[in-house]
């Protein structure tokens, strides 16, 4: 990255606006930015520098929270002249971590605060699990925080970047919390030019470049990914800036189409494809600017009245929806898809989304007699079978 | 996790093909792309400092055109490079491409691709120019503002308030090898702008916004193509993609009306691809075929993307159109109630659903 370029350097007028009078800032509550790129190495974190620096230059309180320098000697040199909040050093297990000093940031009250890798893990110990937590909380004390994070951590996109990498990504930020955010800038850069700095051992060291390549630095997968950046910023634009669809603009019908309300509803079972079912779900209700519910169905009183061995696991998925903001209710009655599709039809649910395995029951004419009395009971109610995305890595 | 990945063995012409296709691309000089959706996002800083890095890395680079304003930042950089000076005739300045052409670079820089050549010269656009300039060879770099390229232009002037004259054919930005978003809030751009255009900060704000969406729906567009033609040099393996592609299954029976409404709904929302396709059926009466012809005329009136295939097995036919499209989602209509027949459909679509790998079934009630 020694040469990498500044991603915006007619941007002291912007600075200056930010630092004088923020747009769009709910009085006390700090501004979210958020860095987008695709692959280590993109330029995230020498951009949110360069932004940092250019804030201090027209006079902005900057200080740097977190930032993983990770060798890269034309990042470090964008530190320069910073202020930096020493880190916090927990122990765990014998090992000493080290980790973003939030009570330090919060007394010393910037206006603004750098914190690279916002889906980081906190070890445990911390008072919040998430880095995405913490910055919340610097937010609501008034400071403007700029991170950076890579699309392939959004929660909603977990499994097309399963299918794309064949890596299960752990570290997610859930799609609301990225929400928050004032702005989503994307930092872009060709996978070619990724792979020459690859190659030039300017984002990993010899050995550990090699091996990225063969794994995750695979151009089809980087193109794959990139896309996946530019559309997901695309869409953060839309939903800041009011903009509607491209597509036939203005006319009548579109506009009809656009205000009408849709509501979503999932059915959630025990089955271990819930989770991709509710991110699927929850990503096409924020699509459509739809309601989202999450509902399961317990056959006697509460969760007792679910057969044991599928207590723990269903109250697992139900907590996971109500993470990413979906309503959740578990109901109670003898026939699941009658109790599923009444709710439907009380809370005029437009789309029904089901997965195609259920109550734990891999046989596939098991979950394809539900399908077939949903779709029979729900009449007039679209209903959607959520197949399972499969990883598969590029030859 | 690495994967064996079961392709098809591909026939001797198909491997020809490829061979050729695969010199054809070696030996046509690459094309790099900045592109930004209004002045003052940094479009020519990026692209003259890749040409400083690749100077420095050793690489013979000439700037082939620089545009008459040059701000400060930028002319430090500029004299770190060669330059051929731009000619003019009538007052109005071209690219000198003969010179360039007999100092053969490397790689070539062309600020500005949307300029006009004056009457006269071999070629009446720049994009021309660099087009002659790939042909030789030379790789060129180059940077273009949204607001020029052709098929957006009435949107552009409607946003803009400002009359466009001249323009780059979209398909020329698909040729690019490698296209590069120069990304920012609109808010950077409104002090240039609002020069310009007198309307109030918000309005302005959101007009930037939407040209922003639209240089990164045009990028996402041109990475997709890169996508494809990168699974295509690879042979094929698994397809997969970062974008909505919907597929409707259309019949003479269907409601049309209703099925092409939800997938308009959510082709727009996620700006995906629509396909439609309708399996021949060989024993169609003249009003079924009417009733068909009527459907997919309100298909091609959405704008989608039509196919007729052929199969006596219907839904095998589909499933294998479907993941050569990379579809992700399939709206198939199902009316409950319409005897023999609709029994038949039924089969089809719990046959699609059971063996749709990888891909959502929409059940649209008719």
């Amino acid at each position: 990255m020694s040469s990498s370029s500044p991603n915006n350097p007619g941007d002291s007028n912007g600075a200056a606006r930010d630092a004088a009078a923020p747009l769009d800032k709910p009085p006390g509550r700090g501004k979210l930015k958020v860095f987008l790129g695709y692959a280590a190495g993109v330029g995230k974190t020498y951009t949110m520098l360069h932004e940092a620096q250019e804030r201090r230059r027209v006079g902005a309180d900057v200080v740097v929270g977190y930032f993983e320098p990770h060798g890269r000697l034309d990042t470090i040199a964008q530190l320069e002249g910073m202020e930096v909040i020493p880190r916090r050093r927990i122990e765990y297990r014998g090992t000493v971590f080290e980790e973003m000093d939030v009570d330090a940031i919060l007394a010393r009250q910037p206006q603004v605060a750098v914190v690279d890798e916002f889906p980081h893990t906190n070890v445990p110990g911390c008072q919040r699990t998430k880095r995405w937590e913490d910055v919340l909380v610097l937010l609501d004390a008034g400071i403007d925080v700029l991170t950076t994070m890579n699309v392939q951590h959004l929660e909603s996109l977990n499994d097309q970047v399963h299918q794309i990498t064949g890596i299960r990504v752990r570290e997610t930020v859930p799609d609301w919390v990225v929400q928050q955010a004032a702005e989503v800038v994307m930092v872009d850069l060709t996978p070619r030019a990724l792979l020459n700095r690859l190659e030039r051992g300017v984002v990993y060291k010899a050995d550990k470049a090699r091996q990225a390549k063969e794994n995750f630095f695979k151009e089809s997968t980087l193109v794959a990914l990139r896309e996946l950046a530019l559309r997901q910023t695309a869409y953060e634009v839309e939903q800041r800036h009011g903009v509607e669809g491209s597509a036939a603009p203005g006319t009548a019908t579109a506009a009809q189409t656009a205000n009408r309300t849709e509501t979503l509803l999932v059915y959630l079972t025990a089955d271990p494809s819930a989770a991709a079912l509710i991110r699927r779900a929850k990503r096409a209700a924020d699509y459509f600017h739809a309601e989202c519910w999450a509902v399961a169905v317990s056959r006697g009183l509460g969760l007792e009245g679910v057969a044991p061995e599928h207590r723990e696991a269903l109250e697992k998925h139900l907590n996971f929806a109500r993470n990413l903001h979906l309503e959740t209710r578990l109901l109670e009655g003898p026939d699941p898809a009658v109790e599923l599709v009444r709710f439907a039809h009380d809370r005029g649910v437009t789309q029904i989304y089901l997965g195609r395995e259920h109550d734990g029951r891999w046989s596939f004419s098991a979950g394809h007699d539900f399908i077939k009395q949903v779709v029979r009971l729900a009449r007039d109610v679209e209903v959607t079978i959520v197949a399972e995305r499969k990883s598969a890595p590029p030859g | 996790m690495e994967m064996p990945v079961s392709a098809p063995r591909p026939s001797p012409d198909e491997l020809l093909r490829r061979v050729q296709a695969e010199e054809e691309y070696e030996r046509r000089g690459r094309l790099k792309i900045f592109l930004g959706y209004a002045s003052g996002v940094g479009k020519s800083f990026r692209m003259f400092d890749e040409g400083r890095r690749r100077h420095e890395r050793g690489q013979d680079v000439v700037i082939g055109a620089i545009q008459p304003m040059t701000p400060p930042e930028l002319a430090e950089l500029l004299r770190k490079l060669e330059l051929i000076p731009l000619q003019s005739s009538g007052g109005v300045p071209y690219m000198d491409v003969e010179a360039i052409l007999t100092r053969r670079p490397q790689v070539c820089l062309v600020d500005g691709l949307a300029y006009d050549n004056p009457p006269g010269r071999p070629n009446a656009h720049r994009w021309q120019d660099v087009e002659q300039l790939l042909r030789a060879g030379i790789a060129v770099i180059t940077s273009v503002n949204l607001q020029y390229v052709a098929e957006l232009r009435s949107e552009v002037e409607r946003l803009q308030g400002k009359h466009v004259s001249v323009t780059v054919p979209e398909s020329f930005l698909h040729t690019a090898n490698e296209i590069e978003i120069v990304d920012a809030p609109a808010e950077y751009c409104m002090q240039q702008a609002a020069g310009g255009v007198p309307v109030p900060l918000p309005e302005l704000e959101r007009r930037l916004s939407q040209l922003r969406e639209m240089a990164l729906l045009l990028t996402a567009d041109v990475v997709d193509q890169q996508l494809e033609d990168c699974m295509e040099r690879q042979g094929a393996g698994q397809a997969f993609g970062a974008q909505e592609r919907i597929l409707v299954c259309m019949t003479p029976k269907a409601n049309a009306t209703r099925m092409m409404e939800r997938a308009r709904l959510a082709r727009d929302r996620f700006h995906g691809e629509l396909f439609v396709v309708h399996v021949s059926q060989p024993d169609l009466d003249g009003e079924d075929r009417a009733a068909l012809e009527r459907n997919l005329d309100l298909a091609r009136h959405e704008g989608a993307s039509i196919r007729m295939l052929e199969g006596a097995d219907p839904v095998a036919a589909i499933l294998q159109f479907a993941h050569e499209h990379r579809i992700t989602q399939i709206y198939v209509g199902h009316s409950p109630a319409r005897g023999w027949w609709s029994r038949f459909r039924k089969t089809a679509a719990d046959r699609l659903i059971e063996a749709a790998e990888g891909i959502d079934v929409k059940l649209i009630p008719q």
